[in-house]
């Protein structure tokens, strides 16, 4: 870990990195050990990491998977590899949302329905939904999700370069929670997705090492390369972009006078959104045509 | 030395470190973890004629 100067043996690492997420958890207020918080765990390693970090921590946490029905197996294999996490830690406690059984389609099938929407939009649409529903209705504090420090900076990298000011107005550790939109959690951010991968592979959580095959191509997997090209060269810049950029805004002011959009209630379900009526998810299952906008995302 | 990544396979000569291992078959060692016998090591360990790497893909996204 030479940005942090640091050089450690498997044994003090995996004990390091749970100090690393509690400091950030305690610095940003994240949430407490009284509170019950709601994790989003797909079967990769930042959330399975996540999860047995938040638990060894004393942490009141409880998993929600959505399993999407994506092709090749992968949304089966990863519900197994959550499940697998479960059975080996008694009193985790899971619940499961099967997309297609509880709403009538999986996102492959949403997207053949959609066409020109993209499956990464559909899919991130269909998650922040029902994970806001879900915490809303379930009395959490807070939903924690696992974007660790290479995914906030390579957003971070592709929202300054399209200049996607409202997105970085909303590119934070935590966004607090309104009516309606619970608060969101990461504390991972610190971490780098390497070290992460490392802790989930010495604490032995079988997670799922292979990326979604809608994944393949994506821009923010090109982002990620040329900031590890750029790391390479200069070591720590991925730190000095991403906290450089929340210190501008904390204490120079930075995006300050943004506005923050206006919200009204979904005819449907109530949950909130950018434009009067059915919000974009309820609009996903409906003959109306989806646009891209009109869904509060809270990120990206 | 056998190096695995994914669904692919090659052979190199001993003696080299995981990091000039991973560069050889043409990755990123920012972008992968390395196994030797199932072990996880850093990218200055030196490689032995008879190990087998296994190279695990950090990188996630979408």
């Amino acid at each position: 870990m030479r940005q942090h100067r640091l050089a450690l043996c498997a044994e003090h690492f995996v004990e390091w990195v749970p100090r690393q997420v509690a400091r950030t958890i305690e610095k940003h207020a994240m949430f407490t050990p009284e509170e019950r918080v709601l994790l989003a765990v797909s079967g990769g390693k930042d959330s399975l990491a996540l999860w047995d970090i938040l638990l060894r921590l004393g942490y009141q946490v409880d998993g929600l998977h959505i399993n999407l029905g994506i092709q090749e197996e992968y949304s089966a294999v990863s519900q197994a590899k959550v499940e697998g996490f479960v059975a080996s830690r008694p009193g985790a406690r899971l619940y499961v949302v099967d997309l297609k059984g509880q709403y009538g389609a999986t996102v492959p099938e949403l997207v053949r329905q959609r066409r020109g929407r993209k499956p990464c939009s559909v899919c991130g649409l269909v998650k922040r939904h029902i994970m806001n529903q879900k915490a809303c209705e379930g009395g959490y504090a807070a939903i924690v999700t696992g974007h660790n420090l290479d995914d906030e900076v390579a957003v971070l990298l592709q929202n300054t370069l399209h200049w996607n000011v409202g997105y970085l107005a909303r590119q934070a550790p935590v966004l607090p929670p309104s009516p309606g939109l619970a608060r969101k959690v990461k504390p991972l951010v610190r971490l780098r997705e390497r070290e992460v991968a490392a802790y989930a592979i010495l604490r032995g959580i079988d997670y799922i090492y292979e990326e979604c095959p809608h994944a393949r191509g994506a821009t923010t997997l090109h982002y990620k390369e040329i900031l590890n090209q750029l790391e390479v060269r200069s070591r720590g810049t991925k730190e000095m972009f991403y906290l450089g950029f929340l210190r501008a805004r904390s204490e120079l002011g930075l995006l300050r006078e943004l506005e923050p959009a206006e919200l009204h209630a979904c005819s449907r379900c109530g949950q909130p959104t950018t434009a009067p009526g059915l919000c974009a998810f309820c609009r996903l299952w409906t003959d109306e045509r989806v646009s891209e906008g009109g869904e509060f995302d809270g990120e990206f | 030395m056998k190096v695995i990544y994914r669904d692919k396979t090659w052979e190199l000569r001993g003696g080299m470190t995981v990091r000039d291992a991973i560069r050889k078959v043409g990755l990123d060692p920012e972008a992968v973890l390395a196994l030797r016998n199932g072990v996880l090591v850093n990218e200055e360990t030196i490689l032995n004629e008879d190990d087998e790497l296994k190279l695990v893909a950090v990188v996630s996204g979408g």
